[in-house]
């Protein structure tokens, strides 16, 4: 159950998406969001979806994996989508039964605001599972740069971030241990009611959290024998260039953010 | 001091702080010297003091009493601590926590990175880490992916990119599979021999220290050993009063002394035991 989980993991490849800078790709994916909030109606969610196909079978990352992500937000979408449903009341009225009144309006935000936060997702995901964390912490650490000037701890945010990220498939695997243990031992986490459900979870988070900290512990005294000493100093392996193709997706990406807020600000399409 | 000994201690002692007065220190009265090219064996039960030990070569640690040299500098002295480190690479036992990256390639240049190496430079030195280790065509892989033995020989690539003269491993086999286990030794030998890298090897296995120019046995704090690996395991008794075995040809001939066949001691290998046998039998 928990490998389904493939937040924050990336899938190497060598595509023109994966090979873009990642400034590149945080730009892009910021242009994006801002395109997605202002779209209003078919023209402009069509225009953004073609643009995140595009992306996607650019990507060659699979189908199947940008589902399993929508996974954990199963919930938020029902409970996003019944509200939406429910509260919005203008348009005709579809159906009506009991304190539940169903209208064109309510179907209509209800559909776009699912679709619009499947978008957010799929496209944030697309960024991490192209993109190497290492890579993703260096374009935010560059992008964010200036505000070293102001004494803000870019680089030690971006490195946090990054073990942060490299620790997500360690810690899960982990945790499917500790639950296989204390399953043997006679644990139970499916049954009974949420309290009893909550407190099932503490003899899984206790050794996952020490586990944890030994595990940073160890981590840092590897680190400064490989003579990490903070950001001051540091080269890279692989210095961040915009190419040819870095400027081409950043006019694509600014193109289509005016064109879909031009078309849904000014035609409410 | 001469500078053909790249770690030298100075009686060191070790406790930890805030323990009660009057427990045992963890080191007590350490003095060794590490020829630069050697690949020496530290060997010792659990609680021993040969990890603590290990970790005082490349200034993790620093000596309560006492004085570590490292290529002549002296670890308690700040302002030496990058060069101690690029000098002494260490490879610990948990694959897992040592591995900063996500991708195999990144997490090589990670070292070079911090010591502000030039990227074209670092790429020709991850490069190389990576054939040394045999590791070179999953230099993209992600490591989390990888099997334990091949994560720690990523992790050996790493501390190689630094070019250290020396690398300490503090039980680099024990979370690993046979398999795994004769990779990383094959390895770690082939730096020793090819490379000329000074190979300090902290283990409890005696399969592994048999295969080290030098043994040193610690027990509670103290070398209670120190010799080649032939001469060390004839000291039997000595060795099982601290709670270790001998390697089993040892063992055996061992027991055939004590029910009086006069066979010698000083046979490691299978192929030894067996002519030594022999001979006392024709």
């Amino acid at each position: 159950m928990l490998k389904d989980i493939t937040l924050g993991q990336f899938f190497p490849g060598d595509t023109i998406v994966h090979n873009l800078d990642p400034r590149t790709k945080i730009i892009i994916v910021v242009l994006y969001i801002v395109a997605l909030f202002s779209a209003q109606g078919v023209v402009t969610y069509g225009l953004m979806l073609i643009f995140l196909i595009t992306c996607i079978r650019l990507s060659k990352v699979g189908a199947k994996a940008i589902l399993n992500g929508m996974r954990p937000v199963v919930i938020i979408l029902i409970f996003t989508g019944a509200l939406n449903l429910f509260y919005n009341t203008t348009g005709d009225v579809l159906v009506q039964w009991w304190v539940f009144t169903i209208t064109t309006g309510g179907v209509r935000t209800a559909f776009f605001m699912v679709v619009r936060i499947l978008m957010l997702i799929s496209g944030t995901f697309l960024l991490t599972y192209t993109t190497s964390p290492i890579m993703l912490t260096d374009g935010i650490e560059n992008l964010l740069g200036p505000l070293k000037k102001l004494h803000v701890p870019v680089h030690e945010l971006a490195m946090m971030m990054s073990i942060a990220l490299r620790f997500i498939p360690t810690l899960i695997e982990e945790t499917d241990k500790i639950m296989s243990a204390q399953k043997a031992r006679g644990a139970d986490f499916d049954s009974g009611n949420l309290v009893d459900k909550a407190k099932a979870l503490i003899p899984l988070l206790v050794p996952l959290f020490v586990s944890a900290f030994r595990r940073a512990d160890e981590l840092a005294t590897a680190m400064e024998c490989r003579c990490y000493h903070g950001g001051e100093g540091r080269t890279r392996l692989k210095n961040l260039v915009y190419t040819k193709e870095d400027y081409m997706a950043l006019g694509l990406g600014v193109a289509l953010t005016v064109l879909v807020m031009v078309l849904a600000i000014g035609f409410g399409v | 001091m001469e500078q053909k000994n790249i770690i030298e201690t100075k009686d060191i002692t070790f406790q930890y702080p805030d323990v009660p007065e009057g427990s045992s220190l963890v080191l007590d009265g350490v003095n060794l010297s590490i020829e630069q090219g050697s690949f020496v064996a530290i060997l010792g039960h659990n609680g021993s003091g040969k990890s603590t030990l290990a970790k005082h070569m490349n200034a993790v640690y620093l000596p309560s009493g006492g004085t570590v040299y490292v290529d002549g500098m002296d670890t308690a002295d700040e302002k030496y601590l990058l060069d101690i480190r690029r000098t002494v690479g260490m490879v610990f036992q948990h694959p897992d926590n040592q591995i900063v990256a996500n991708v195999v390639e990144e997490d090589v240049a990670f070292a070079p990175e911090n010591l502000g190496v030039p990227s074209e430079e670092i790429r020709r030195r991850v490069d190389e880490a990576l054939k040394i280790v045999g590791m070179s065509k999953y230099a993209r892989h992600a490591p989390h992916l990888l099997s334990g033995g091949q994560k720690q020989r990523i992790a050996i690539a790493g501390v190689i990119a630094m070019l250290p003269r020396c690398i300490v491993l503090d039980e680099p086999t024990a979370m690993l599979d046979p398999i795994g286990r004769e990779d990383v030794m094959r390895t770690i030998t082939r730096l020793n021999r090819e490379r000329g890298t000074t190979i300090v090897l902290i283990t409890h296995h005696m399969d592994e220290a048999a295969q080290a120019d030098r043994l040193v046995v610690m027990d509670r704090g103290k070398i209670i050993a120190d010799g080649p690996p032939k001469q060390v395991f004839q000291q039997v008794e000595q060795l099982k009063a601290v709670g270790l075995t001998v390697p089993e040809t040892v063992g055996l001939l061992d027991q055939l002394r004590q029910g009086g066949v006069d066979v010698p001691l000083d046979a490691l290998s299978v192929e030894e035991c067996a002519q030594a046998i022999y001979r006392a039998l024709a």
